[in-house]
């Protein structure tokens, strides 16, 4: 009965098919079968976002999806997003502003922070911090990733830093 | 953690879920968002033998109104109620009271059904449902029920559906014209589960209440739908009389400790919130001023 089930989906633009035991999470399916270690396992219940991904343009934790669920969807990780260049800005902007130290859960904070100025061109500090409050740092305190963010939101409506 | 193992099933139709539910009873759980499924099974709190997974039901999901009575699909997720502008119209106490459930990844995978099935007393649906009078429609192989919210929700996680039954959706009835509504919970960051939580409406007539609804969550086993309110109905405002309302709440509530707060912090917290509401649905800000006190 827990038995595996063929899946068939987009990762990062590529067709995978793979047989998966019910039970494996979209999380250690990214990370143990298909290598792609940048999405990190922090808590595995949803608390520290340090395992965010993108399903069908949606950000979502992969702690809390089964891999089985993402029959014929189209998954992106961090690795995704920083191949085709789409965060290039904002990675450099968390680098520039040192918005990231152990680096633990910068692919998170990234994922979460593209997804914020997809939808809001102009986020103020408040909209900034409500969006990533999903997101655990236990080094920055915040404060240098909020400014990496807002740095890149003004540089991509064309306003000076 | 991980998961122990189970087997899955995808529900290819209602009937279908229903006839799996049928067989394997309590053997079985429900998957419809996953969000406060996933983390009771990678804790080992919990260890189905099979997950039905009823993701892709369409048929569940989605939101009409009709003759003033706004139905929601059990599978609509809490960003389609966020970006809903039939939910902001009609029910406005919900669309403000989503903002607060968890943080945008996993409101893009939690659906409403899941949330009032699962029945976590520190969550902000239930208490919505009870404050707005929703009914809520379950189905089984035996025909549909329709409950109403303040019989639904009978413990810590616990509800009268049973592990036969499938939560299919919620009737909400569209706030009177005129009405107001607050909504405000205490919690350590935004977005995580609250210590106290209240979803008021109110209709508010002459600077009196005509009606108001106080639905207190986190504050015992399930949401309160507070009777002190009554206190409040078709009478003049006054320090004293809140104060009095507030004395009755407290003896209402039978609040649980954990680590984030006492029974007692709770207690307090939720007679701030009551001045706070009352204070904010007559906007008459000299009564939230002592609510500290």
């Amino acid at each position: 009965m827990t038995s595996a089930v063929t899946i068939s989906l987009d990762v990062n633009g590529e067709r995978i098919e793979a047989d998966v035991p019910p039970r494996l999470n979209l999380l250690d399916f990214l990370r143990e079968h298909l290598k792609l270690t940048g999405t990190h396992v922090g808590c595995e219940h949803g608390v520290c976002g340090a395992c965010t991904v993108r399903v069908n343009g949606e950000i979502v934790r992969s702690c809390l999806m089964l891999a089985v669920q993402t029959q014929d969807s189209s998954v992106e990780t961090i690795e995704g997003l920083s191949d085709s260049g789409e965060i290039a800005d904002l990675q450099v902007a968390f680098r520039a502003r040192n918005a990231l130290q152990c680096g633990f859960c910068t692919p998170g904070m990234l994922m979460a922070a593209q997804d914020l100025l997809k939808q809001s061109s102009q986020p103020d500090r408040e909209q900034i911090r409500e969006h990533l409050s999903g997101n655990y740092c236990r080094c920055t305190g915040y404060q240098a990733i909020v400014d990496a963010i807002e740095i890149t939101a003004r540089a991509r409506t064309g306003h000076q830093p | 953690m991980k998961a122990s193992a189970f087997a899955y099933a995808r529900a290819t139709s209602v009937a279908h879920a229903l006839e799996l539910l049928a067989t394997h009873g309590e053997r079985a759980k429900v998957l419809s968002g996953g969000q406060s499924l996933m983390p009771a099974m990678n804790l080992r709190l919990i260890s189905p033998e099979l997950v039905v997974d009823i993701g892709e039901l369409d048929e569940l999901r989605g939101i009409a109104v009709k003759q003033g009575v706004l139905t929601i699909g059990a599978l609509t997720r809490h960003v389609d109620l966020l970006k809903s502008a039939e939910v902001n119209t009609h029910v406005p106490l919900l669309a403000q009271a989503v903002a607060h459930v968890a943080h945008p990844a996993i409101r893009n995978r939690g659906t409403i059904g899941g949330s009032l099935a699962h029945a976590d007393p520190a969550s902000e649906l239930p208490a919505c449902m009870v404050t707005l009078g929703a009914t809520i429609i379950t189905r089984g192989l035996g025909g549909e029920r329709r409950i109403a919210a303040s019989a639904f929700f009978t413990g810590i996680y616990e509800t009268v559906l049973s592990p036969q039954e499938l939560l299919v959706a919620v009737e909400l009835p569209a706030a009177p014209t005129h009405s107001r509504h607050f909504f405000h919970e205490f919690a350590r960051r935004h977005g995580d589960y609250a210590i106290v939580g209240l979803a008021a409406q109110a209709v508010v007539n002459g600077g009196q209440f005509a009606d108001i609804r106080l639905g207190f969550f986190a504050v015992g086993e399930r949401p309160l739908l507070a009777k002190s309110a009554n206190r409040l109905i078709d009478v003049v405002i006054t320090p004293a009389v809140l104060s009095e309302a507030s004395s009755l709440l407290g003896e209402e509530l039978d609040p649980l400790e954990d680590q984030q707060a006492t029974a007692a912090m709770r207690r307090h917290l939720a007679k701030v919130l009551l001045a706070r509401g009352v204070s904010s649905l007559l906007s008459r800000p000299d009564l939230g001023v002592g609510a500290a006190a």
